[in-house]
């Protein structure tokens, strides 16, 4: 292969990468106001329908790099991409639409209480504007999936931690989201619920999403031959 | 074909039924409720200074009509002087001259009736030298020569005295602004007043909602739509509270009309309507209520809609630059 035809496949396989990589951070690093580096030298990709743990001692830096992955926090160097586009570069107006295309389960659920379980999980289609007759339906089959068909109606405050959390998992599925960050998704249910929203997530990736979840539960990840992201000290190892 | 009974050991369960979607704001809580109970309050006094100054205005300005659409001819008592020919020879004179409408004469029960507070009831007039007037209407536009007529009278009448009360009508017209100007300043006050409240109290009252700003922009709702969902419903709120505050002082305004209809000719409320003058609303006092309740309304809805987009620039600008926070706990 001469040396130009080497450059043209060379150009195309960086590209190649580029799009099958739904997030691309190379050198990222972020510290808080004038303190320490939390995480240095971040350089991964979260390619498309893969999943991988995100893993590491409490204080390592897991919930900042998920706010990064989130749009939610900026690097303080480095370059982050997202959907084939530097986030450094996109302005402020068109990150709900970035948005739409991640979900996300909040460590503390973050279920709005005056709404009923339905209404939670409708939420993020209700917020794009579609009429509620064009998603009903696919509400309660996803309701119905995670096991909450009977408590369609219930409020947050009366749901288990169990329901708390599957709840919040369809709220960040509903949209069919590219990727989905979950934070300590069984940090508050028992073992066996802890399988069966293990499960879920399996069940999700099979159907094309990619997923990243962030625990410190070792026998949640003893479960699953998966890649592992692993938090120490600000810096990240991968174990694929 | 033959279609398979349904088993009565596996009856179909019930379809769930999801009840009507609810607002995305909570309609009903304790800041909410607050609110309102803050702008029905400053509205009830918004309007009840906007009726009372423009009452006020309405009276000083009859006041100073009044005072100053009459003139008096005084004719002083002298001995062997025929009053009633004197009375009849100036209200005669004073009509030769363009600008005057009427003229009647105070006769001697309408006079005796005048002296009663001080002299007392049953007074007879032979036995004592008073003064007797005749009441001139003028042309308020177009007033007569009072100079001319005061020579003509003295003239011919040397026992008579025009007034015609400009002494009165100047003060009058002094206090009559400077109780306008007052009235208008306490008006600019209240109003300022209400506008900070409202501006305040949504503010707080937004505080309680912060969680759904922030759950609202994760789930990739954009900013246009989280800010109107905030402004209907604190439009919803303000109109609710602004109404009843107006409707409120609407019915104060109503009672004490009644009240003064009702209690006509008596000291009481004679000395209340010279005082404030007629506990009335006319149409304009609806549009008031109504431009209150106006400026309300659009004061929470952009009050709300400012604070709804600064949350949300503090969530993306602020809260997501490192640099300028300390740090959150994993």
């Amino acid at each position: 292969m001469d040396r130009r035809a080497f450059h043209v496949v060379k150009r195309h396989s960086q590209r190649s990468n580029r799009i099958v990589a739904l997030i691309h951070f190379e050198n990222v690093g972020l510290r808080y106001g004038m303190g320490p580096e939390i995480l240095r030298d971040l350089t991964f990709d979260i390619p498309r329908k893969s999943f991988q743990f995100l893993t590491g001692p409490s204080g390592a830096g897991k919930t900042t790099l998920l706010r990064l992955l989130f749009l939610s926090l900026q690097p303080t160097r480095g370059l982050i991409r997202m959907f084939d586009r530097d986030i450094a570069s996109i302005s402020r107006t068109e990150f709900p639409m970035l948005r739409r295309r991640v979900g996300i389960v909040f460590q503390d659920f973050r279920l709005l209480d005056h709404l009923t379980t339905y209404e939670n999980v409708a939420l993020p289609l209700r917020v794009r504007g579609k009429d509620e007759s064009t998603y009903r339906s696919d509400v309660l089959e996803l309701l119905k999936w995670v096991g909450l068909g009977e408590r369609l109606n219930v409020l947050p405050p009366v749901l288990s931690g169990g329901e708390k959390q599957r709840a919040a998992i369809a709220r960040a599925l509903i949209d069919r989201p590219e990727i989905l960050l979950a934070d300590e998704p069984t940090g508050n249910v028992d073992p066996p619920m802890a399988r069966r929203l293990l499960n879920l997530f399996l069940e999700l990736n099979r159907l094309g999403t990619a997923v990243i979840i962030a625990t410190h539960d070792l026998s949640l990840m003893d479960q699953v031959e998966a890649r592992r992201m692993i938090l120490s000290q600000g810096r990240l190892d991968i174990y694929d | 074909m033959t279609r398979k009974a349904p088993t009565e050991t596996q009856p179909k369960r019930p379809e769930m039924r999801v009840r009507p979607t609810g607002p995305i704001v909570p309609p009903v809580n304790v800041s909410g409720n607050a609110l309102m109970l803050v702008i029905a309050i400053m509205a009830f006094l918004a309007c009840l200074t906007l009726g009372a100054v423009s009452m006020v205005r309405a009276t000083a300005q009859s006041w100073q009509s009044q005072i100053s659409r009459e003139i008096t001819i005084q004719i002083k008592p002298e001995e062997n002087l025929d009053m009633d020919n004197t009375l009849a020879n100036a209200r005669d004179i004073a009509m030769t001259f363009a600008g005057t409408k009427s003229a009647e004469i105070v006769d001697r029960a309408a006079t005796a009736r005048l002296l009663e507070p001080w002299l007392g009831p049953g007074l007879n007039l032979d036995d004592l030298p008073v003064p007797r007037l005749i009441v001139i209407t003028i042309d308020e536009t177009a007033p007569p020569d009072f100079g001319a007529m005061r020579a003509s009278l003295s003239e011919s009448i040397p026992q008579a005295i025009l007034d015609d009360h400009r002494t009165w009508v100047d003060r009058l017209i002094a206090m009559a602004q400077t109780t306008a100007l007052i009235g208008t300043g306490v008006l600019v006050l209240v109003f300022s007043a209400m506008v900070l409240t409202v501006i305040f109290a949504t503010r707080g009252a937004l505080s309680g909602n912060r969680h759904i700003v922030e759950v609202l922009h994760f789930v990739g709702a954009e900013t246009n739509f989280v800010a109107s969902e905030f402004q209907k419903h604190f439009l919803k709120i303000s109109f609710k509270g602004s109404a009843a505050g107006g409707a409120l002082a609407a019915l104060f305004f109503f009672i004490a009309n009644m009240w003064q209809r009702r209690s006509m000719a008596t000291p009481e409320s004679d000395q209340a309507t010279a005082l404030f003058g007629a506990f009335q609303m006319g149409y304009t006092g609806y549009l008031g209520i109504f431009a209150t309740m106006i400026i309300i309304g659009v004061l929470t809805t952009l009050t709300a809609r400012f604070t709804v987009m600064r949350t949300i620039y503090e969530i993306d600008l602020i809260r997501s630059d490192p640099a300028r926070t300390d740090g959150q706990p994993d």
